[in-house]
This record gives C-alpha cells, sequence and structure tokens, in this order.
C-alpha cells in the first residue's frame, strides 16, 4: 500500500493484512487425492485382512492389483478383452454421436419453434419420465443381439438430457439482447445463430456431461441383457463365476473409457465456452 | 390533447425544418398485466432536432422509445419516420439501451461491428473495420478493441455499445439513459461527443435521460412526461446558443432553466 492514508501509521507497509487458510484448505490437490486413496485402500485392507467380509465377495487390494496386471497386460497385447472393450467404446461413440444428433435436432425445434414447444415437448417429458432401460428387450428384439441394438438404448437414454439442455439454452437469451438484435436488424436464422446457441452453450454442455454419463450406462446395460462380445458381456461372464478380482478391475478400466468421454466434453466446452469459467469444485466438469 | 410548445423566450420559430418523425395518437397497454403504459402520444420531430424526454421512472420512456425504433408494435396510433410508417427495425434508426448488452463471446470490435455483419455480412464488417476503430479511439477505447467486453467497466460496455449505434450511421438515434454509468466527466465528455456527432452528420436525436442538466445542456426540446398513463405534459424549448460548451452550464440562464423544469416535473410528481 502506497496510499495517502498510510502517512501516519509506521507499521511495515507491506502487509497489512494477509488471508489466512484453514489447514485443510492448504493441501494441494495431488496431495489431497493421494492421502485419501491412502485411506479408502486401508480401510479396504483392513476389512479383507480381518474377515469383515468374505474374499469371495470382497478380493483384498493385492488381488485386485494382480488383475488389473493381468487385464492391462492383455488389453495391452491385443487379446480378446481389447477386442471386447472396443465393441463397447464403439458403442458408446456411436450412441453418443447419434444422441447429439437427434438431442440437438429435437432440442433447437422445441426451444426455437412454438410448434415445438407445445406438441413435441409434452411427450418427451412424458417418455423422459419412464425408466428408460424397460426398452432394452424392445431394442433388442428389433435390432438382435448385435452392437446396433446397444447403442440404439445407449443413444436412447443420453438423447433426453440433449433436448432438455438445448432448449433450456436456446431460452436463456435476455430479453435486452433480444431486443439488440432485432434493432440490429437480425432475422430469426441469424438470432438462432449468433446469439441463442453460443449464448446457451453452457447449458448444452452441462446436458453433454449428463449424456456422457448416460450413453455409458445405457451402453453397459445393453451389453449385460443383450450379451455380444463387450466389456459389459465380459463384467457379467465375471460375475457369475464369483470372480470378484476380475469384475473389480474390468469396472475400472471401463471407467476410463468413461473418463476419457467426459473429458472430451469439458475439453471442448473450455475451447468454445471460454468466455464462461464456471464455477465447479476442482475445477472439472 | 396535443400539447403546445413553450417558449421560455421569444426566439425565431426554427426555421428550414421538416419533420422525421410524425406520431400521432400513440398509444400501449401491455396485454400481459393490462398496464396503460402510453396513453395519446402526439409528437413531431424536426430533421436535426435534438429532443430529450425526462419524467419519472416508470412513466413509459423507455416504452416509447421500443414503439419508435420498431421494435414493438403500438396498441393504437401510428409512428412515421421520414414519410413511411414504422412497422419493424429500420436501418436509418440507431438504438442504444438503458444496457450495454455487449455479447461476451465477441472482441470489442465485433461487437461494434455487429450491426454491419448481420446486416451487410462479415465482408461487409470487415471493411468497416477501420471505421469502427476510429469510433472506439473517439471515445477512448482504442486500447480495447480486442479484449473480451468481460474485461470491460460498466461505463467502458455503455461507451462501445454507443460505437455500436453509430458504426453504421443512422440519420435517427434513439438513446435509452445511455450515459448514466458513467462517472460525471465522462459523461461531460460524451455529451460533448454526442453534439459534435450529431451536428457533424445532421442527425436527429431523441434521449432519455434523467438528468435534467444533461438534458438542459444537449437538447433543442425537452419533453415532460407524466405517468400512469404515460403522457407527454410538457413541450419545452431551450434556446441556449449552438455549440453548447461545458462553461455554459455554470451560467445563470442555465441554472434557470434547469430550475424550472425541476419544478415543472415536482409539480407533476406532487399534484
Ligand atoms: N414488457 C412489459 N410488460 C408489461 N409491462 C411493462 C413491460 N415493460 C414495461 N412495462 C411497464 O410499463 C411502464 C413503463 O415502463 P418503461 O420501461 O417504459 O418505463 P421508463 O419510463 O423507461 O422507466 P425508467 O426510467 O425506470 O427506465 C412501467 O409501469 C412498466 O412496469
Ligand atoms: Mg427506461
Amino acid at each position: 500500500m502506497t496510499d495517502a492514508t498510510q502517512q501516519d501509521t509506521d507499521t511495515d507497509a507491506d502487509t497489512i493484512w494477509v488471508e489466512h487458510e484453514a489447514l485443510i484448505d492448504r493441501i494441494p490437490r495431488w496431495v489431497a487425492m493421494t492421502l485419501l486413496f491412502i485411506v479408502v485402500v486401508g480401510i479396504w485392507d483392513l476389512a479383507t485382512r480381518l474377515e469383515w467380509v468374505s474374499r469371495i465377495i470382497l478380493p483384498t487390494p493385492g488381488e485386485t492389483l494382480d488383475d488389473l496386471i493381468f487385464v492391462g497386460r492383455n488389453l495391452a497385447s491385443g487379446g480378446y478383452m481389447l477386442e471386447a472393450l472396443w465393441t463397447t467404446t464403439r458403442t458408446v461413440f456411436y450412441a453418443f454421436a447419434i444422441a447429439i444428433g437427434i438431442g440437438f435436432s429435437l432440442g433447437v425445434l422445441v426451444g426455437e419453434t412454438k410448434f415445438g414447444e407445445r406438441a413435441v415437448m409434452p411427450y418427451l417429458v412424458a417418455i423422459d419420465t419412464m425408466p428408460k432401460v424397460a426398452f432394452a428387450p424392445l431394442f433388442i428384439a428389433w435390432l438382435g443381439f448385435d452392437i446396433a441394438s446397444k447403442v440404439a438404448l445407449a443413444a436412447f437414454i443420453a438423447t433426453f438430457p440433449i433436448v432438455v439442455a438445448t432448449a433450456a439454452g436456446l431460452y436463456a437469451a435476455s430479453e435486452n439482447e433480444r431486443m439488440l438484435f432485432k434493432s440490429i436488424g437480425a432475422t430469426r436464422m441469424q438470432t438462432l445463430v449468433r446469439l441463442k446457441l453460443p449464448n446457451g452453450l453452457p447449458y448444452i454442455f452441462t446436458g453433454l456431461k449428463i449424456a456422457a454419463v448416460g450413453v455409458m450406462a445405457g451402453a453397459i446395460t445393453g451389453e449385460f441383457l443383450g450379451g455380444g462380445s463387450g466389456f459389459g458381456a465380459l463384467i457379467r461372464q465375471s460375475a457369475s463365476q464369483l470372480d470378484t478380482p476380475r469384475v473389480f478391475s474390468l469396472i475400472l478400466y471401463l471407467s476410463l473409457l468413461g473418463l476419457a468421454l467426459y473429458f472430451m466434453v469439458v475439453f471442448l466446452q473450455r475451447r468454445l465456452v471460454f468466455w464462461n469459467k464456471s464455477q465447479t469444485p476442482g475445477g472439472i466438469g | 390533447m396535443p400539447v403546445e410548445t413553450r417558449q421560455l423566450k421569444s426566439v425565431p420559430a426554427a426555421s428550414q425544418t421538416r419533420p422525421v418523425y410524425q406520431i400521432a395518437r400513440l398509444s400501449k397497454t401491455y396485454a400481459r398485466n393490462q398496464l396503460v403504459a402510453l396513453s395519446d402520444v402526439h409528437l413531431t420531430i424536426n430533421k436535426g432536432e435534438f429532443v430529450s424526454v425526462v419524467g419519472s421512472s416508470g412513466c413509459g420512456k423507455s416504452t416509447l422509445l421500443k414503439i419508435m425504433a420498431g421494435l414493438m408494435p403500438p396498441t393504437t396510433g401510428r409512428v412515421v419516420l421520414e414519410g413511411e410508417p414504422v412497422v419493424g427495425p429500420r436501418r436509418d434508426i440507431g438504438m442504444m439501451f438503458q444496457q450495454a448488452t455487449l455479447l461476451p463471446w465477441k472482441t470489442t470490435i465485433e461487437n461494434i461491428l455487429l450491426p454491419i455483419e448481420m446486416r451487410d455480412g462479415r465482408a461487409a464488417a470487415r471493411d468497416a473495420r477501420d471505421r469502427a476503430m476510429d469510433l472506439l479511439t473517439l471515445v477512448g477505447l482504442g486500447d480495447f478493441a480486442n479484449v473480451y467486453p468481460g474485461e470491460l467497466s460498466g461505463g467502458m460496455a455503455q461507451r462501445a455499445s454507443i460505437c455500436r449505434m453509430l458504426v453504421s450511421d443512422p440519420a435517427m438515434l434513439l438513446l435509452d439513459e445511455p450515459f448514466s454509468a458513467l462517472d460525471e466527466l465522462t459523461r461531460d465528455f460524451m455529451n460533448m461527443e454526442l453534439q459534435r456527432i450529431c451536428s457533424e452528420r445532421h442527425a436527429t436525436a431523441f434521449l432519455v435521460t434523467h438528468s435534467l442538466a444533461e438534458a438542459v445542456f444537449l437538447s433543442d426540446r425537452i419533453l415532460v412526461m407524466k405517468a400512469r398513463p404515460g403522457r407527454i405534459v410538457e413541450d419545452i424549448r431551450i434556446d441556449l446558443p449552438r455549440p453548447r460548451t461545458l462553461e455554459m452550464i455554470n451560467t445563470p440562464e442555465f441554472g434557470e432553466i434547469v430550475a424550472h423544469i425541476r419544478d415543472l416535473l415536482g409539480r407533476e410528481a406532487y399534484s
């Protein structure tokens, strides 16, 4: 402070007021994450060592790690597990692409036209409230046990959050912004593309993140119910053989796929919605 | 009931002028709440005239401005600009809103070029870049052309939105409290600039303001509005010589006019 108000004090002029953070708020992220990891694995290890739960239900961290390495080797060497992962990955990406295409189009229809708002939206809400997994047998009956039925189920689940988010995003432009566009002679299309869409991007990305989670859930559910060659089928198979370490490690590798999808969306959001640094815990999401 | 123009001093009537804006029997009732925002407004604005509107908050000033700009239809009555009825937004009208409203994903200069981009396309906007840059420099934002609006202060954003209004060179300026977010010195400066711009371009201006001094400083006429229902109750001619200078604000004559209007407004408010 080199302020005029300082002239009659004789304290050290540089540090007047420093905010003190509590210890728990000062831990850097990687330390905090490692700490939490150690605590959770420690409790897990203890639970298995002291046989609080049977080994068959809960494997030890060591066994799980061994299996993780085994599965990792199989994946790295291009074994049958890699093929399964590739099947699931394709399912997920196809479904996500379809959900974005349909969800975005319906969202624009609902958010931009009175017809969409009045006629389409009520039906969408009605379908959205149904448990969508219940449609799985239908998709399998229609599309068979191949990848198509899983893609359909996953896309079906992921479409709704995108529709709702897109429509909400288009609504979000303020009265002032609409008036401005009107006053500079913007057409309806220009107002949609140059104002409402960019303005709605934060909403749309929130919807995409929910959809990214939904598409994973849909694909795996489809593989549970419809068999085939995906990761979901592997998990079900291992579970039926009570090979719990395998189930654990398969889920862990599957979560990498989910994380990859999620962070692709986050990355795109950071690039496209650079002006709106949304305040989320940890800066992820 | 047309309002008579009151002469504060006898001067020769404005010569060689022709009406550009003609508003008759204008009324507006908001359907949503059946609120009568304007009732039976008659108004003629002549070419090159600077007209200000003062009146208490909520008396319908912004409503009048939006109807004049073709942003919303009146309930009854007609608005004619340059012989043609106003039935929508027009190229020859430049509008400036109470809020700056800059798009956060466009830089300052891109925001300013927005009207040109919308009407004439990107190529035209590129060609107008130099003009936009000159305008920005004029209002003291030359260094902020490539900055996103998130980094501008409220007053800077408002100055940028003045440039956005001016970039397409409109003959008619409609201004809704454009300088209310500025500090007094910047405001004086912007008022001088606005006066200069209007006289240079022979632009006609219609300004909503809450500052009586600003209204007197800039205007040829001041309209006093009254609320519920919104209507024009006084039309006062200001005959201070032009160009007006900041020194004039301190003259007794200027003070007298401001006091007179304040008196009128006060009487409206408490009658
Ligand atoms: N979109 C709207 N729907 C319904 N009523 C409205 C709408 N806009 C304005 N009003 C009402 O119309 C009246 C006039 O509003 P207006 O915005 O024209 O006032 P104003 O004179 O510009 O006020 P201020 O000086 O505060 O800006 C107010 O009573 C307001 O409540
Ligand atoms: Mg207003």
